[in-house]
Order: structure tokens, then C-alpha cells, then sequence
């Protein structure tokens, strides 16, 4: 299972302590007290964390870390008492005061979800230790929504379908892993075309099932999406149509002065096909998959520093990507 | 006054609606209202409109007992719960376990955590399962018999496969 379709790896626990109500009963003194207790045991950990109060962001900043992944676009929202705490290579991330207490992630680029649970585990039971948190020996881990319940955890992989969704079998195949308990969903996208051909396959069940068996099941599904992508992705090359498309996405994203966020996405993933595929050279999967997150329109901002006009944006991803690709 | 939306017709509908602290306003004919979603808005037989979607997670599942019941840590009555989707801290899983398990063997099929165990009732929780083991098959049946006379269906459940279980093994 290559890089060449899964793109990260990611796990979130969801967890609250014992003798706090959950979030939705909270009031400010509340979730600061709690945010006061949790800050204290992150402090204790091994690893280090940086805080951020999601009151003292400008929106765009907030905005920039669901881009990234970072935070749920509902947490995004000013709210006394939030905060994220965030590891320096951003890999690891604790939301605070969200549905649940804590939200631990963890990122890992590549398929390597059982190194990303590792992690998470391992933070979870210092947390743990320090915290106390709700647990209940026949629901498990005591969440706000009961489709947490249980583990608390949910594994996902982002993936690279752009073949799958060009043949529109990612719509039949949704269908089915719905069925057997998983999720696909597109991610940047807008209604049900996704420019970027990026989806996110997740887990939907936490009750009744081990954190082992879950992840197992996930990362067989994941392998056979993968197979059955490289499979289409091989058709498609034998086509000179296709070729040249790939090619010449390539040629307008070193040209372009103007770029919307769709048209980018759209190409760079015909690029990162084309890398794969051998037909476009000289340019790393990591810098197409760097670049799939930078140039979305908060992340952006952030990069300059301000607050930018739909057309000033266009500019600046033209520049960036123009110079990430040389 | 003519419609916002179309400029033809006449306004009949006036729409107010605050959606995260945002307010908006609509003068709108009856055809724009309804091409809107708005043209039920006094029909009380429609769910609530956001109450609705969650209520179809718990079910009906609400006897009456329970509805002035409040949960003494948190204050919510299960109406709270289910109007919200969201359970208001650990001991209402405690209070209103009986409501909330239809719902919550809808959402994941199964009632019965099986992975990790919280560190700080992992021994408590070992000594119940050396217990669980020390009890024969007989003792199962037994059990058994008493939960389906108490029509406890789901412990009975639980029972039968554990007996089929150790008969296997």
C-alpha cells in the first residue's frame, strides 16, 4: 500500500473527564476550569505542546487549521475556554472544550495508522492518568454523542482516487463500505465533484468492536481500494488522451497567473498522477501533497498574513505553486 | 409589498431566522416561500427542525417516567437528550441507560464495549471477569432461566451465547 494513493493516516479519541458535564452542559467557568485541568496534564507529558486560545485567532487563522486538519470546522468558532494544544511538527493535536473535553489526534503522512494509534494511545493513558476520564465497563469511553461510545476512536485514511472518481465508481463503492460499517467522503469538495479527487475513509462504528480489529478492518479496505485504483489508474495510462491531460496540467500550473482554488486542485492531482505514473519528473509526491493544503483560501491568508480579495488569492496560489514547482 | 426573490408577485410570507447568531430576513410570495422550504413553517405535525434529525437517532423510546426524571449531576431530563443528541454528562449514561440503549444498538449494533479498558478501572474490572469465568455452565443456565423469567431479553442473549460459547470450547 504505497504512497502513491494513501495520503495520511489518522486517528482522534474522543474522551471527557469523569466529574466535569459534558461540553453541552458547560458553562464558560466551567470549560475554563476544565481547560485549566487539561492544560495542566498535557504540560506533564513527554512531548511538547504549543497552546492556542481559539479566542485570540483572527477567523482566517482558525480557518487555516481545519485546512490543515487540525481542528473540526466547529471548533473553528471563537468560544471562551477553547484551545488547541499542538505539537511542533503539528502530527499531534488535542482540541479542548470541543463536543468531548478532549479531542487527541494524531496525523501520520502515508498509510501508517497503527504508528498514528501507537501515539495516541500512548497520550491517552498519561492523559489518562493525570485526568481520570469517563469510562464505563459496558459503553466504554463516555462521550456527548452516543456514536462515539466505546473506543471513542476514529481511524481514517486520506486517499488519492482521482482514477476511481474519473470512472465514478467511488459513488457504487460508497454505497457498499457504508454497509459494512465505514464512511467515504470527499474532502475539499464542493456538493458531490471533488476537484481534488481526495476522500477520507473512516471507521463509523466504536461500539463493540476493538481498537485492533477497527484499524485492521479499515487498512484491509483501504488496500483494496488502493489495488482497484492502481488497477484503473493502469487503464487510464494506456490511453494517449489521458497522457496528454496529465501533461498538460503540469503545463498550466507552471504558467498560470491566476489559479482558483478548484481549477488547482483539479490539476495537481492530475499531477500527482502523472508522478506515479512516470510521466512527470523531478517533482516529489510530497510537494503536490504540501501543496493540495497551502493553497487553499485561508491557509493562504495566513501564509501572507492578511486578508485577501478571491482575485489576490488567485494571484498568490498562481506564485506559489509556480514556485514549488520549479 | 412585492416578493424579495422573484420582484413579481406579492409578498404573503415574512421569514425571520437566526442560524448561529446570524439573523436573516425574507419577504417572500408563497411560491418562492415554498420553492424555499419555508412553506411549512406553522404545520405542527412536521418533527422540529433540528430537534428532528437527532430525535430519529433515539427513537421513541421515551416512557413517560422518565420525562420529569433529571439527571442530578447535570440537570438534564432525557426530553433534553433526545431533543439535542447530546447526553449531557457520564452519569445520565447511568440515569437514562434503559432509554438510551435501543438507540445506542441502532447506532452501532451492539451494546457491549470490547476494546480498551480506562487505566483506572482496569484492576476493578479483572476481578469481575475472573468472577465472570468462575461461573459453570450450569450457573449460566441458571442465569439464563432467571433473566428470560424476568424477560430481560438482552442478558438472555448475552447468557445463551456465552453458554454456546464455553459448550463449543
Amino acid at each position: 500500500m504505497g504512497e502513491s494513493v494513501v495520503i495520511s493516516s489518522r486517528i482522534r479519541l474522543a474522551r471527557n473527564l469523569r466529574e466535569y458535564p459534558f461540553p453541552c452542559r458547560l458553562d464558560e467557568q466551567g470549560r475554563l476550569e476544565v481547560l485549566e485541568k487539561i492544560k495542566k496534564a498535557v504540560e506533564g507529558l513527554s512531548e511538547e505542546f504549543i497552546f492556542v486560545n481559539m479566542e485570540d485567532l483572527p477567523e482566517y487563522g482558525a480557518v487555516s487549521m481545519v485546512e490543515r486538519h487540525l481542528i473540526s470546522p466547529e471548533f473553528a468558532k471563537p468560544l471562551a475556554g477553547r484551545a488547541l494544544a499542538v505539537s511542533k511538527d503539528e502530527s499531534i493535536s488535542i482540541m479542548i472544550n470541543e463536543e468531548d473535553h478532549l479531542r487527541i489526534q494524531v496525523i501520520k503522512s502515508g498509510a501508517a495508522l497503527k504508528e498514528a494509534y501507537e501515539i495516541a494511545d500512548k497520550i491517552d493513558r498519561e492523559l489518562d492518568a493525570a485526568l481520570s476520564f469517563a469510562y464505563d465497563k459496558k459503553l466504554g469511553y463516555l462521550t456527548q454523542c452516543p456514536t462515539n461510545l466505546g473506543t471513542g476512536m476514529r481511524a481514517s485514511f486520506m486517499m488519492h482516487l482521482c482514477a476511481l472518481s474519473e470512472s465514478r465508481t467511488v459513488q457504487r463503492i460508497a454505497t457498499n463500505l457504508t454497509k459494512l460499517g465505514f464512511v467515504i467522503r470527499g474532502t475539499y469538495g464542493e456538493g458531490s465533484e471533488y476537484s481534488g479527487a481526495l476522500y477520507q475513509i473512516s471507521n463509523q462504528i466504536t461500539l463493540g468492536i476493538s481498537e485492533e480489529s477497527a484499524i485492521d478492518n479499515l487498512m484491509s479496505i483501504c488496500e483494496q481500494l488502493s489495488n482497484s485504483e492502481l488497477q484503473t489508474r493502469e487503464k487510464l495510462m494506456e490511453s494517449m488522451e489521458y497522457q496528454d491531460r496529465l501533461s498538460r496540467s503540469m503545463g498550466i500550473l507552471m504558467t498560470a497567473r491566476l489559479i482558483s482554488h478548484q481549477e488547482a486542485m483539479r490539476l495537481l492531482s492530475n499531477v500527482r498522477v502523472g508522478i506515479c505514473e512516470g510521466i512527470i519528473e523531478d517533482i516529489s509526491l510530497n510537494t503536490i501533497d504540501k501543496l493540495m493544503i497551502i493553497i487553499q483560501p485561508a491557509s493562504l491568508m495566513s501564509i501572507e498574513g492578511k486578508k485577501l480579495t478571491p482575485q489576490e488569492r488567485d494571484i498568490a496560489r498562481a506564485k506559489l505553486i509556480k514556485n514549488s514547482l520549479r | 409589498m412585492k416578493c424579495q426573490k422573484c420582484k413579481v408577485n406579492d409578498a404573503t410570507t415574512h421569514i425571520k431566522r437566526i442560524v448561529n447568531g446570524k439573523y436573516t430576513e425574507y419577504i417572500l410570495c408563497a411560491d418562492c416561500a415554498h420553492e424555499m422550504g419555508f412553506d411549512n413553517v406553522f404545520d405542527t405535525s412536521m418533527p422540529d427542525m433540528f430537534g428532528g434529525l437527532l430525535t430519529s437517532i433515539f427513537g421513541a423510546a421515551l416512557p413517560s417516567r422518565s420525562q420529569a426524571t433529571r439527571c442530578p449531576v447535570c440537570s438534564s431530563t432525557y426530553g433534553d437528550i433526545k431533543n439535542t443528541g447530546k447526553v449531557g454528562c457520564a452519569s445520565c449514561y447511568d440515569i437514562f441507560l434503559q432509554e438510551l440503549l435501543p438507540s445506542i444498538k441502532g447506532i452501532h449494533g451492539n451494546t457491549q464495549h470490547c476494546g480498551k479498558v480506562s487505566e483506572g478501572v482496569c484492576s476493578e474490572v479483572n476481578a469481575s471477569e475472573q468472577k465472570s469465568t468462575e461461573l459453570t455452565v450450569e450457573e449460566l443456565k441458571a442465569e439464563l432461566q432467571n433473566a428470560i423469567k424476568e424477560q430481560n431479553f438482552e442478558l438472555a442473549a448475552e447468557l445463551r451465547d456465552k453458554i454456546k460459547e464455553r459448550e463449543g470450547a
